[in-house]
């Protein structure tokens, strides 16, 4: 290491408070966490005195990127911030720009939006699971859960082409319809996913060494979730049934019928139980929107934002010119600001759009749920062991491409 | 419901707000940034807006005051959703910090003053989050080049220069 090199973190304490402390620091790349984040924490032999959290490792300018795209460039991006459930970031996207324009999508794209959101809830929750309870040494769960979020993957490439980051949303509708047989491979993946995540129940629910590691480990109460901003599986587990889905429903989440899962202590295993039944209840939000899925367009027929046929884009000049336009100029949305939140698997995903007229947004503000959750989580560690920090912060779920953008 | 909680608060808080209108379903309020905290103050107490979304600046360069801050409310209570704005100029970009009364504000206002240079009155903790130490400038300004590069660890030389 050079030794010259400016040291990029400033640490909030260099002293300790006692004098038998010691102040360790962990990460931004350690082993044993998944995502890259620095922890300075203080430690009173194994126990965590003070614990300092520092993102923005993955930081790449994703808000200046967006003032110089067209509204549509946007979308391959947004698919980069939570890259465990992409489609979220999609929709939450294209809904905001979509209000901005006064577009109303058609019923087939928001079925399909909202089957796709809780689709990818369900890989989203897997791959947090099956994370944190391989760290806690259970690697026949994470492999049964990741297998099944593999099919997920798997099935969602034969609908969108790419495996993690789908760029299959658009302003006004979707990119693509369903390929033919798509609903009868997910009730085969949704089939399996009951047998795998039964069995996942049976090795987790009541095994001693996961209970003894996780009950009442990063504990919270909800009044100190909300002062701190969690939302999400956080905040429910600490007790408080808050659920965008129900409080301010959006897409067709009003017309189904689904319950939200809370929590008692708030700690490390509600969360787990939290996601868990979350991902059963998603299943069964999925099984009722297939039966609703109505037949139509998938996209508005609005030539502000929907590119023309290509046949018309051949054989006529207004539509050559329409499709041009789009392409090189973006969909002109209307002056204005906007706020538009959907909850993600992590919690509120909120855009703040502001747009001055034209095809390039003015400034995107991404309000990310695993940003907010960092500022907040030396609260879950402090008071407990350092080996608690691992499962702590895998029960956070951070997504360094949202935490940092 | 919701519309009639922005109501009331449109209405009990008249004589502070230079502008207040409800936009997408957001009650939006404009004042000025002495006002700020003890408005915010009263909507936590008597309005229940709990929880601390987001903070985050719009610049509009070659207008004055230059920017405009931009905070969103949530209550939990009622469901309704509130964004605040006020506008601050560029020699002295200073409104109270939200930390007494919201703890996620610490780390909100963080990249707030990281990125647009924001300062916060009374928030103890501006250390740079998602940039690093020593970063020259407030990147999310429009007046920061977009392709500046100021690199920690010097780019190997290779020929031809960087690809």
């Amino acid at each position: 290491m050079n030794a010259r090199l400016p040291n990029p973190v400033r640490s909030a304490f260099t002293k300790t408070e006692r004098d038998d402390a010691v102040i360790v620091n962990i990460g931004p790349s350690h082993p044993a966490t998944h995502g890259t984040i620095q922890i300075i924490a203080e430690l009173d032999g194994e126990k965590v005195v003070r614990a300092d959290a520092h993102c923005g490792y993955l930081h790449r300018g994703f808000e200046k990127e967006c003032e110089s795209h067209t509204w549509h460039n946007l979308i391959p991006y947004v698919d980069r911030l939570n890259y465990c459930s992409a489609l979220v970031n999609d929709f939450a996207y294209c809904e905001a720009v979509e209000k901005l324009m006064g577009i109303e999508i058609t019923p087939r794209c928001k079925i399909l939006r909202t089957l796709l959101s809780e689709y990818s809830r369900i890989a989203d929750h897997l791959t947090c699971i099956a994370a944190s309870l391989m760290e806690l040494g259970a690697m026949t769960a994470f492999l049964y859960l990741v297998m099944i979020r593999d099919f997920i993957y798997e099935h969602l490439a034969d609908l969108t082409g790419a495996r993690v980051t789908y760029t299959y949303g658009r302003i006004g509708g979707l990119a693509r319809d369903l390929p033919a047989g798509w609903l009868a491979r997910l009730e085969q993946i949704l089939d399996e996913y009951e047998v795998f995540v039964g069995r996942v129940h049976g090795l987790m629910d009541r095994n001693r060494i996961f209970i003894d590691r996780t009950r009442n480990v990063g504990a919270i109460s909800t009044a100190e979730a909300i002062n701190w901003g969690f939302t999400g599986p956080i905040l429910r587990s600490t007790g408080a049934p808050r659920d965008l889905r129900k409080d301010t429903p959006y897409l067709a989440y009003a017309e189904l019928d689904f319950e939200v899962p809370v929590g008692i202590n708030g700690d490390n295993y509600d969360r787990y139980y939290v996601r868990m039944r979350e991902m059963d209840e998603s299943l069964h939000m999925i099984r009722q929107l297939v039966d609703m899925l109505p037949d139509g367009p998938i996209s508005v027929d609005d030539r502000r934002c929907t590119l023309p046929e290509k046949r018309l884009v051949y054989t006529e000049i207004e539509s050559l010119i329409n499709h041009f336009k789009l392409i090189m100029e973006g969909p002109q949305v209307p002056a204005g600001e906007v706020y538009s939140a959907h909850e993600a698997p992590n919690g509120e995903l909120g855009f703040y759009l502001v747009s001055t007229g034209s095809g390039t947004p003015y400034k995107v503000h991404v309000r990310s749920p695993s940003f907010v959750h960092m500022g907040g989580v030396h609260r879950l560690m402090e008071g407990y062991q350092l080996a608690d920090i691992i499962p702590t912060f895998g029960s956070v779920n951070m997504i360094g491409g949202e935490c940092d953008r | 419901m919701a519309l009639g909680v922005l109501d009331g608060v449109k209405e009990r808080l008249a004589g502070k707000v230079q502008e207040a209108s409800v936009s997408h379903g957001v009650l939006v309020l404009e004042l000025a940034p002495p006002e700020v905290l003890a408005t915010i103050q009263r909507l936590k107490s008597e309005f229940l807006f709990d929880l601390f979304l987001d903070v985050t600046a719009v610049d509009w360069l070659g207008q004055s005051p230059r920017f405009e801050v931009v905070y969103h409310f949530y209550s939990t209570a009622h469901r309704v959703r509130l964004r605040l704005k006020t506008r601050v100029p560029q020699e002295d970009p200073t409104v109270d910090s939200l930390v007494p009364l919201y703890g996620s504000a610490r780390y909100m206002e963080r990249e707030c003053h990281d990125m647009y240079g924001i300062v916060f009155r009374g928030n103890p903790d501006l250390r740079p989050i998602l940039l690093y130490e020593g970063f020259a400038g407030h990147p999310l300004r429009k007046d920061y080049p977009k392709r500046a590069e100021q690199p920690l660890v010097r780019y190997r030389d290779s020929p031809g220069g960087r690809s």
